[in-house]
């Protein structure tokens, strides 16, 4: 018997199965730090009248205790996305808003002490009326939010591009669909955890942070604003190791402004680690959003036309980056079709529920759930079969502009869709359902197509604002990423990544694209991951979001080591006898730098060690550089333009997928019979870890289609804040069949034709099953419009006559929108 | 989410647990799978904590005659992977159901019963299989029947002052044969509907009498003796009838967004269909 052996398959990995991974409640960086509880409104709405601290105060143990007044005097409403006068502060001062909203932050010798204390704090409520219906929400005699906005609605812009209405005037068909798609995370392990200590500098107030956070780094900006810092005096540091987020943890930052607060008045640094019911609470979710969709179709089923009315629930407050889950996918909001014309209305609404962001398909679980689920019908009303709408209306050359402004930078949509027909056993699922049917059994097939964005142009904030209200010279845009490297005496390189990965193995990539760039072994390479934004480079686009790192930080990579080697090459013609003006043509490998007209060579680590230790051999033109800064500014990342189109991603990815179930007649359990995924993610930088990544968003999105929802009772009061209720899928729940697959179609916009791919099947699974489980109780006419779907789900669709809490305030005006 | 303070308190015999229980506002603690996060979330506040785990008089797990007797501090675990649970073949089948295999290498049988949670499989197995439930207190020893020892949602017939030392469940004997089955949202989640079942034939093979315990559709498991349903029908399909009434009339609780009152009627029906007429099966076979 040998031994068992274990090859990671990341850098990471032994330091994460050991125990030896430093997340930030293992991270002591300032002695004396206290510990933070935070008090939160027991109520979805209420007046907030007054607020007595004194007996925590009072209580032994407790250094501070901050709460409305505190909060008021001291931060300033972040700055939002959009003009509507809807003040959003870290806690609340006047007025809560939803349950689980903080109030008071009690600072103590540990938690015990602090929750002993928290139990203290007498807050002084009046009960206001309550709205968490979406629909609800945006009628004129709903309750209101936010008095001084006068409507909860946070922003309501239309958009059409190409002839919208002609297309529909001369349809054969119009086919509609009204959708809800529920709010859900992606509940990473590690919560959120904050050190803050304020200090009063030399040059003024200053706040240092460690936090769990990611980015968008547009965020640093935001929560210094708030604190009325600059943001060279709000300094933070993130862990290299963060227990998983998939967007979550974005929403981190209204917290690292209270704790700063709350370490001012405690005169100490200040810890909060977030417990697993505050998360579930408060920390951030997906967006719910309902939403109808009308295709103008022909008589042989292709679709010219598109109508989206879209509104999102995004909480009590309209949290930056919201309004982004409307905005993140307008590029691709017409997904894999070539549909010439579309026109759009694009809501965010305002309601008793906690405020949401992003979250693993951020925007294209959405709108993916919407759309596809219309194929569907498209296919429905035309008689034709799902897999045959969906090919005759597919992009077919590349690149493609959309009418909406994305530009697909490459994919071959139609051959993923034949791998998946074939290699997902497409026919032998459709003979498994005749089968089943015979037997008076339920058995479906559901497809989903979608176009997977990734590096996120952040320019599409702008739409939330109209053109004309944009102020010139203050657009945003970009994709960047930078990335600085360097060379140690010996050789060695170092790649430092701003880039918070949450678990995704951004080291052992970096340090594999580093060193074949450089003709290096992968020992002569390192990768370390660091954010600290006094030291490290960023801009307000850094971040781990969007699934930037494999079109964005591999491209920031290449460029930081090929200006490294710019000088390696340099040094290399000292020691080779070579003019200066050889150095362009030296190549990079196997660890040396060599002239191939000549066939010469010396060491890399010789060269380098020659710019350390005898710079003074260096002819004049040859830099004496020993780290580097890249960055990758693609020009494909613009504003958008006066007309609002805009190339929302750099990248476009592509997903085909499709999902088996049967459901058990008796019990109306759902089974998956088989799931079936194709991916083109372009060129593949590390097939383990995209595997990963694909098993990952696969159980992300069975979570959000039969398991997870953030459930409200019409009185506002959460029904899903711990594990109990909350459901995520488990390796239980995980054991279908899966037939897994991809392509390669390289963009031609990054260096190394990478694209994104950790989202993918989190937009396209929710949908596949919602279409399988409509397409297998499609004989028994069932309607299917909303996730979760589980066998109480079912029950309330077939076998009851009340009619289920998602339609119930469903009534559709003559013109065909939402209310 | 931290407990608000507490006394813990390690007995070293019985005699001294059931005298610290008698100081009052106190909680005995076994394998702490729902105690504790009780305590977390602030939803319970005892005075004091009685830690009973280390009591070796409660760590018994024996066949005694055609009983299988375990002490109070017994885990599910040890249970699960004993060779003697096989004589209570009904214990065998529940366990896997029973939480995870994480939480049953501490969670305990008797705690599993003295918690009382109306979705739980161990009461409901408890009762359908006649056990005996041993308690003592200041008062001296008593048992209590399974059927009548819950009284409600997580209530006992046990008084603050008593602790549940044991429970004693009755071996199978030949032509015994059993179902159990439950349905949830995921494996190992609290059953939305759930069912355990006896059937006995005499040694002529002539049924003798069956028992069905439901859980997860009331405040407590729900004991019937169904001998009658199965004399007349035997398989799933010709039992469904008569299980969808019984399930119509036991099912009283209020239900939630997991299941509701009706659907868990509906699954209990079709539950209680399939493991009778397995057990059935099996009683005869």
């Amino acid at each position: 018997m040998s031994e068992p052996t274990w090859t990671p398959a990341r850098d990471e990995d032994a330091a994460l199965v050991s125990g030896t991974g430093a997340f930030l409640d293992d991270l002591d960086p300032l002695p004396g730090t206290l510990v933070a509880a935070v008090v939160r409104s027991p109520h979805p709405h209420a007046r907030v009248r007054g607020a007595d601290l004194e007996r925590a105060r009072n209580h032994p143990g407790v250094a501070a205790v901050i709460g409305p007044d505190e909060v008021r005097a001291a931060v300033r409403p972040f700055p939002l996305s959009t003009a509507t006068p809807m003040p959003y502060l870290p806690s609340a001062v006047d007025t809560a808003r939803y349950v689980g909203e903080p109030v008071a932050v009690v600072v103590a010798t540990d938690r015990y002490v602090a929750e002993d204390a928290a139990e203290l704090v007498v807050i002084d409520y009046e009960p206001l009326d309550v709205v968490v219906d979406t629909r609800r929400a945006l009628e004129p005699d709903a309750p209101l939010l936010h008095d001084e906005a006068g409507t909860n609605v946070a922003t309501d812009r239309t958009f059409a591009f190409g002839d919208v209405e002609g297309a529909f005037a001369a349809a054969a068909h119009t086919v509609r669909g009204e959708y809800t798609f529920p709010r859900y995370s992606s509940v990473p392990m590690e919560t959120y955890g904050v050190v803050a200590r304020w200090s009063e500098d030399a040059d003024g107030p200053a706040v240092q942070a460690w936090a769990n956070f990611h980015g968008p780094f547009t965020m640093v900006p935001v929560a210094a604003g708030a604190l009325g810092l600059p943001t060279s005096r709000f300094r933070l540091h993130v862990p290299a190791d963060i227990g998983g987020s998939f967007g979550i943890k974005s929403g981190i930052y209204p917290y690292v402004v209270l704790m700063a607060l709350a370490s001012k008045h405690a005169g100490r640094p200040v810890r909060w680690t977030e417990d697993r019911i505050e998360h579930l609470l408060a920390s951030s979710s997906g967006a719910g959003r309902v939403m109808a969709f009308e295709a103008a179709v022909s008589e042989d089923g292709r679709v010219a036309a598109l109508r989206a009315d879209l509104v999102d629930d995004v909480g009590a407050y309209l949290r930056p980056p919201e309004p982004s889950t409307l905005y993140r996918c307008f590029g691709n909001i017409t997904g894999a079709y070539d549909v010439p014309a579309v026109a759009i209305r694009a809501r965010a609404v305002v309601t008793n529920r906690a405020p949401t962001g992003l979250n693993r398909g951020f925007g294209g679980q959405q709108l993916y759930f919407g759309l596809e689920r219309l194929m569907d019908a498209v296919a429905t009303t035309t008689g034709l079969d799902v897999a045959e709408v969906r090919r005759r209306n597919l992009v077919r050359t590349f690149p493609h502009r959309t009418p909406t402004g994305g530009l697909y930078d490459s994919g071959d949509y139609a051959r993923a869709l034949e791998m998946l027909v074939t290699k997902g056993g497409y026919d032998e699922l459709r003979a498994r359902q005749v089968a089943a049917r015979e037997a008076g059994a339920y058995y479906g097939v559901g497809l989903a197509l979608v176009v997977d964005p990734s590096g996120t142009n952040i320019g599409y904030v702008g739409l939330a604002t109209p053109a004309q209200d944009r102020t010139p010279g203050r657009d945003k845009s970009g994709s960047t990423e930078i990335v600085r490297a360097s060379v140690d005496v010996q050789g060695v390189v170092t790649v430092l990544l701003g880039s918070v990965p949450q678990g995704q193995g951004h080291a052992t990539v970096a340090r594999r694209v580093a060193a074949d760039r450089l003709g290096l072994p992968v020992e002569q390479v390192r990768a370390r991951i660091e954010m600290d934004t006094a030291t490290t480079p960023w801009t307000v686009t850094s971040g781990s979001y969007s699934s930037r790192f494999a079109p964005l930080v591999t491209s920031a990579v290449i460029a930081a080591v090929d200006r490294l080697a710019e000088s390696v090459r340099g040094a290399a013609t000292v020691l080779l006898g070579l003019a200066p003006d050889a150095a362009a043509r030296l190549e990079l490998a196997d660890g040396e730098v060599r002239d191939p007209s000549s066939g010469t060579s010396c060491r890399f680590r010789h060269a380098a060690g020659l710019i350390h230790w005898d710079p003074g051999s260096l002819p004049a033109e040859v830099p004496a550089r020993t780290s580097a800064e890249g960055e990758f500014r693609p020009p494909e990342a613009v504003a958008a333009t006066a007309e609002d189109r805009i190339n929302s991603s750099l990248c476009y990815g592509f997903v085909a997928e499709m999902v088996g179930v049967r459901i058990d007649p008796d019990t109306l359990e759902i089974t998956l019979d088989r799931v079936a995924s194709v991916h083109d993610a372009g060129t593949v930088l590390d097939p383990v870890l995209l595997e990963g990544q694909v098993l990952g968003a696969l159980v992300h999105g069975l979570g959000g289609a039969l398991y997870e929802e953030f459930r409200y009772s019409d009185a506002g009061q959460p029904q899903s804040a711990t594990f109990l209720d909350y459901l995520c899928p488990t390796s239980a729940e995980t054991g279908f069949d899966l037939v897994s697959d991809h392509l390669e179609s390289p963009s031609p916009l990054t260096p190394l034709g990478a694209k994104g791919c950790g989202e993918g099947s989190s937009m396209s699974l929710p949908v596949a099953i919602a279409n399988a489980v409509a397409d297998a109780l499609a004989p028994a006419g069932v309607v299917i419009d909303s996730l979760p779907l589980h066998g109480e789900a079912l029950f309330q669709r077939m076998c009851t006559d009340v009619v289920a809490p998602a339609t119930t305030s469903v009534h559709v005006p003559d013109e065909g929108g939402l209310p | 989410m931290k407990a608000a303070p507490f006394a813990y308190h390690r007995p070293a015999s019985v005699a001294e647990a059931v005298d610290t229980l008698a100081t009052g506002d106190a909680k005995v603690l076994a394998g702490g799978q729902s105690l504790v996060p009780v305590l977390a979330m602030r939803l319970g506040r005892p005075g004091t904590l009685v830690d009973i785990t280390a009591l070796s008089e409660l760590g018994r797990l024996e066949r005694r005659g055609d009983e299988l007797c375990l002490g109070a501090a017994v885990r599910q675990r040890r249970v699960e992977r004993d060779p003697l649970t096989a004589a209570v073949p009904l214990i065998g089948r529940a366990m896997p159901f029973v939480g995870h295999r994480e939480l049953r290498s501490r969670g305990t049988v008797c705690g599993s019963l003295a918690h009382a949670d109306p979705a739980a499989e161990l009461p409901a197995v408890a009762a359908c299989l006649g056990a005996v439930v041993e308690v003592t207190g200041p008062h001296g020893d008593r048992e209590v029947p399974a059927a009548s020892f819950v009284t409600g949602a997580m209530t006992t017939a046990v008084s603050p002052d008593e602790l549940v030392t044991g429970v004693r469940f009755p071996t199978a004997g030949p032509g015994e044969g059993f179902g159990f089955a439950e349905i949830a949202r995921r494996h190992g989640d609290f059953a939305l509907a759930g069912v355990a079942v006896r059937v006995r034939a005499s040694s002529s093979g002539a049924l003798r009498d069956a028992t069905l315990a439901a859980f997860g559709v009331s405040d407590r498991p729900v004991v019937r003796d169904v001998t009658d349903l199965l004399a007349d029908a035997t398989t799933e399909a010709e039992l469904r009838p008569a299980t969808a009434a019984l399930a119509a009339e036991v099912v009283d609780t209020a239900g939630d967004a997991h299941g509701s009152t009706a659907y868990r009627a509906r699954l209990l029906g079709v539950l209680a269909a399939r493991e009778l007429a397995r057990a059935h099966r099996e009683a005869l076979a």
